[in-house]
Parts: C-alpha cells; structure tokens; sequence
C-alpha cells in the first residue's frame, strides 16, 4: 500500500525490520484492549449470575449457559422485544426519510434556478452553526405541544429534517456531471424525472454511504428517544437498557445478553457495509 | 458557486421569452424538507428563545413575563457555572488524547503492508456500540468499584486496594472511566478521518524530502506529515470539542443509578435535562440555558474560524 520512499528504502533493512516487528506489537496489543469490551459483553452474556459476580474474577466463565438468550425474551420485566421493534422502525424509517427529504432538498438547491434559492440555502447553513443537541429542550416544547409525547411520531419525525445532510447532498450534487442531466431533458424528463430516472441511480454510493452513517445515528440515538420516550411502550433499544442500568435492578446475566442483541444489528451493518460507512465518516466528517 | 449563479443570470431572459418557470420545480423538491425544518428546527428555537423571557413552570404557553431573570439566575447559578466547569475538566481530558490516540493509530495503521484493513476495522467498530452499551460494559463489568470489577481485580493482582471508581467524588477517579470510554468509542471515527488525510499527501513530497536528505522518523513527520495533516487535526479538534461539549450519553448511564444522579459531573446537557425535563419542568429556566449554551458554542466556532481561517481545504 505504501510506496514512499521511507517504506521503500527502509524496509528491507534490520532497523526497518524492528520497525515493522514494533509497529505490528503496538498494534496487536492496542487491538486487544480495543476487542476486550466486546468480550466482555459476550463473557457476561453467557456466564451464569455467579460467575459474574464471584469476587475471583475469571477471565474465562466457569461453564456457559445458552439459555441467557432465552431466558432475556422470557422475562416480561424486561422489554427486549418491543424495544427491539421500535428502535427498528426508528430507525429504518428515519434514515429513508432523511437521505430522501433531504437529498431532495440538496438537488434542488444545486440544480433547480430559483430567485430566492440563495436565502433558502443561508436559512439552512445557520441551523448547522447550533448544535443539535442544545435544541433538545426547544424541540421538546413543540413535541409535547403536539401530543407526540410517548410516541413513534415523536420520536421518528423530529429528526427526518437535517440541515447538515442536506448541506452534504447540495454539495455533492454540485458535483454531479452535468453532460447526463441535459442528455435527460433532451429525452423529454423534467427535472422530477431527470432525478429519479438519471441522477438518483447515478448517485447510489454517496446515498449508501450517508444512509448508513444515519443509520448508525438513528440507532444509537439516546438523548431525544429518552426524552420522548416517557411510556415503556415507547422505548427504544437504548432507553431500555438505560433503564435498567440506571434505575430498577435486573440480572446482570440478561442485561449483557439484551446489549449483545442492541449491537447486533449495527455489526452486521460493520462487517457488509463497512466500504460505504468508511465513505459516510470521511464525507460527514471533513465537510463538518 | 458557479453553479449556482449561472442559473441566476439567465433568470431574466428566460422570463422574457416565457419559457418554463422552475420555481414550482424548487418548491416540489426543497418545500417538504424545509417545512419540516422551520416547523421542528426554526420554530422551536424561537419559541424557546420567547420562554426564557417568560416563568413558565409546567408550561409552554406562559404568561408571566419576567425580562432577564431566568439569564441572570442561570449565570449566577453555581450549579450552572459548576457545569460549564465540569465540561472544561472533561474536554482538557478527552480533545488532546483523542487527537494525539486517533493520530498515533491512523500514522501507524497508514503504513501497514498487511493485515491493514484488519486493524482499520478493529479500531473503529467500538464505533458500532451506543455509548449506553458502553456504558453498560464499563459499569458493571470494567469499573464496578467491587472486587468483580475487571479493573478492581488487575489492580489487585498489583496489591493495590479497591477503588469506587464511579460513587466516590474525592478523589475523582470517575474521569477515568469517562475519559477512558469516550476514547475507545470515538477514536477509530478520527483515525478515519487521519487515514483520509494521510491518503491525500502527494508521495512526491516523501519522494522530495527523501533526496533531500530527511532522516525517515521525526523528521519527516514534523516537516511533511504533520503540515499536511493540519486541515484534518483542526477539524478532528473542533469535532472533537464540540462533541464533548454536548456530552450526556456516557455521564447519565455511567453516573445515575437507583438513589438519582449525583450532584458531581454534571456536564451543561445533563444539568439541562434536569432542570428542564426533571421534576421541576422549569421550562424558562432550561430555555434561557440552551440558549446561553448555543451562544457560548456560537463564538467558539466563529473563534476557530478567525484563529485556523476556517482551517478546512475545499475539497
């Protein structure tokens, strides 16, 4: 991967070769701590309340127990399932409403004339000078004067509507070749047509890497699902697991097992969409 | 730019010749999202900016005016100032070990002849965990302030006692558990964001310092790489300040527990939510405090722009 001449001229000789013996160590012992968390989750998940417990800590549980996973479904005091099915259609349905609205948004302000557009567009750039999280409290206000309070409304609606994503759309399409747009029109589409038929197919990479990164958001959102989810009901993955990690006690065994089940789904997301999710940070970041 | 003032120039003609309006085409595409931004974005923020005027316990429609008040407690509110405070201890933690961790690994990851994608997707999949998950495992697995807690127990094995890392506020060894956290979940996102930059280094540079004479190592670093890389560290340090200065996730799950939160680090967004979500639902408190806390993140980043002339390359 490296060819500069460092890597070139140095490589082959012994200092490099203590080089590279020393990097690999440095890294190999950095991606232990970094795996030790995860193992940890999994350690807990199956060992038995006891073994977590024991004032001998061990690093390998005594025995291991299957049954955890069962047992986290089966318990009614604990609403895995449910939250598991909210933080689903949260997210799923933010993160397709949000690249939609808002890459819609960004095409229009590249692509579409419009006296006013540069007003628009100054109107949208001033929301990304306040940090989102500060508006909690506002937003709250006129949620709750919604009746949204405890609700899939309440808790999808609010955050379909990102400025800093539209920001990124607008500029992408800036980038976007202009030669395939005009061969649309001269086929007859207007600009609705040149978008969905031309542009959006054309694009699918950047909207896979900024759906992704929002997933990765929506799912690990904490602070808004907390505030609005003041019913059980209405719990996400994360507001449940705060709940208990806050307030009532439940078995420690389970409670490991129900944070394997919260990262499942965003592993998966880590191991088959990594290209696009690398893409997303370096995008969202930098432009940030 | 030029993009978008081409169309603005042959607005006029286009009028004259009574060729086909765009604006209703604009609004198709641009109305829905900007409805729901004045409606949850632009709304709330005046609203909010009215209720600080206001006294308004339980309520979002007051009518009690009380001019500066609320702004006047909040600022010499000593649980507000404590806050801010708490936010100032925890960014000096976490910004220059964030940089300096993210750097480290992006540096020695960028090099790597093999096993580099491994090592790229290690460090960055705690990146996948929430910070209440995290939280959970630092909790009740890594910091538990018993003798089961796994740092409880390697400190053991060095004969040094039992530390309560989270309940205790002197000494305040719950920084390290905070500090340590953030670190683990943030900083593969930043070495991302290195290893983007490092890739956008000319090789002819390295070519150029290597004729030159340049001894590989420090050298190199200090008058090739880092130079380079100084549009992406100034952008990883605002990231990073502004992401602490919204902190909540870790500070709630990893501090609140059965008996309520402590009255120790408690970060501006915690205070907050207490003040205006808890039981006092003092909603002309809490909005006179969001707005102080926008303001005071407003000058930052206008700061930083004066200080790094927006400190980002266009690319």
């Amino acid at each position: 991967m490296d060819d500069s001449p460092r890597a070139v001229g140095y490589g082959r000789t012994v200092r490099g070769r203590i080089g590279a013996v020393a990097r690999y160590t440095a890294l190999g012992v950095a991606a232990v701590l970094f795996l030790l968390p995860f193992y940890l989750i999994v350690r807990n998940g199956l060992a038995s309340e006891a073994d977590i417990t024991a004032p001998n800590w061990t690093f390998f549980p005594t025995s291991l127990h299957w049954s955890n996973v069962t047992e986290l479904f089966h318990d009614p005091s604990v609403p895995m399932a449910r939250a598991m099915g909210n933080s689903a259609v949260v997210s799923v349905v933010q993160t397709v409403g949000q690249v939609a609205l808002s890459s819609m948004a960004g095409y229009g302000l590249a692509r579409i004339p419009f006296r006013y557009a540069n007003v628009v567009f100054g109107a949208i750039v001033a929301t990304l000078m306040i940090p989102a999280a500060v508006t909690f409290v506002p937003t709250f206000v006129v949620v709750s004067s919604l009746g949204w309070v405890s609700t899939l409304r309440g808790l999808i609606i609010p955050g379909l509507f990102s400025g800093f994503t539209a920001f990124l759309f607008r500029q992408y399409f800036l980038s976007f070749p202009k030669e395939l747009e005009e061969a649309a029109r001269v086929d007859g589409l207007g600009h609705w047509g040149a978008y969905w038929r031309i542009v959006v197919p054309n694009s699918l990479g950047f909207f896979a890497a900024i759906g992704v990164i929002t997933f990765l958001g929506a799912w690990n959102a904490f602070l808004w699902p907390l505030v609005i989810g003041q019913d059980e009901s209405s719990w996400t993955v994360q507001v449940a697991l705060s709940s208990f990690l806050t307030g009532q006690t439940v078995n420690l065994h389970e409670l490991f097992v129900a944070a394997a089940v919260a990262i499942l789904p965003l592993l998966l997301v880590f191991v088959f969409l990594q290209r696009y999710l690398v893409q997303g940070v370096a995008e969202s970041g930098i432009k940030g | 730019m030029a993009d978008r003032r081409a169309p603005a120039t042959d607005r006029r003609p286009s009028k004259r010749h009574g060729k086909q309006r765009t604006w209703p085409a604009f609004w198709v595409f641009v109305g829905p999202f900007l409805i729901g931004l004045v409606l949850f974005t632009f709304v709330p923020i005046v609203w909010s900016a009215v209720l600080s005027f206001f006294d308004a316990h339980n309520t979002v429609t007051p009518s009690t005016f009380v001019g500066l008040s609320n702004y006047v407690d909040m600022l010499t509110n000593s649980d507000f100032l404590q806050s801010l405070s708490t936010f100032t201890v925890f960014a000096a933690f976490i910004v220059p070990t964030t940089v300096a961790v993210a750097l480290a690994l992006a540096l020695l990851v960028h090099r790597l002849r093999f096993a580099k994608a491994f090592f790229r997707s290690v460090f960055f999949l705690p990146a996948a965990c929430s910070y209440v998950v995290a939280a959970l495992i630092w909790k009740l697995s890594i910091f538990n302030g018993v003798r089961f807690g796994l740092a409880n127990t390697v400190l053991g094995l060095f004969g040094v006692d039992q530390v309560p890392w989270l309940s205790s506020a002197s000494p305040p060894w719950y920084w390290v558990a905070l500090v340590t956290l953030r670190l683990w979940l943030q900083v593969g996102f930043y070495m991302i964001l290195f290893l983007a930059g490092l890739q956008r280094i000319p090789t002819e540079l390295y070519e150029a310092a290597y004729v030159d004479g340049a001894r590989p190592g420090w050298q190199v670093f200090r008058y090739i790489t880092f130079p380079q890389l100084r549009a992406t560290t100034v952008a990883v340090l605002l990231l990073n300040l502004i992401a602490a200065y919204q902190a909540f996730d870790e500070f709630y799950n990893l501090m609140a527990s059965a008996r309520g939160y402590p009255p120790f680090a408690r970060p501006p967004l915690v205070y907050l939510y207490f003040t205006a979500l808890g039981s006092g639902q003092d909603f002309g408190h809490g909005s006179a405090g969001a707005v102080i806390l926008a303001l005071l993140i407003g000058i930052v980043t206008v700061l930083q722009a004066k200080l790094f002339g927006f400190g980002r390359k266009e690319d």
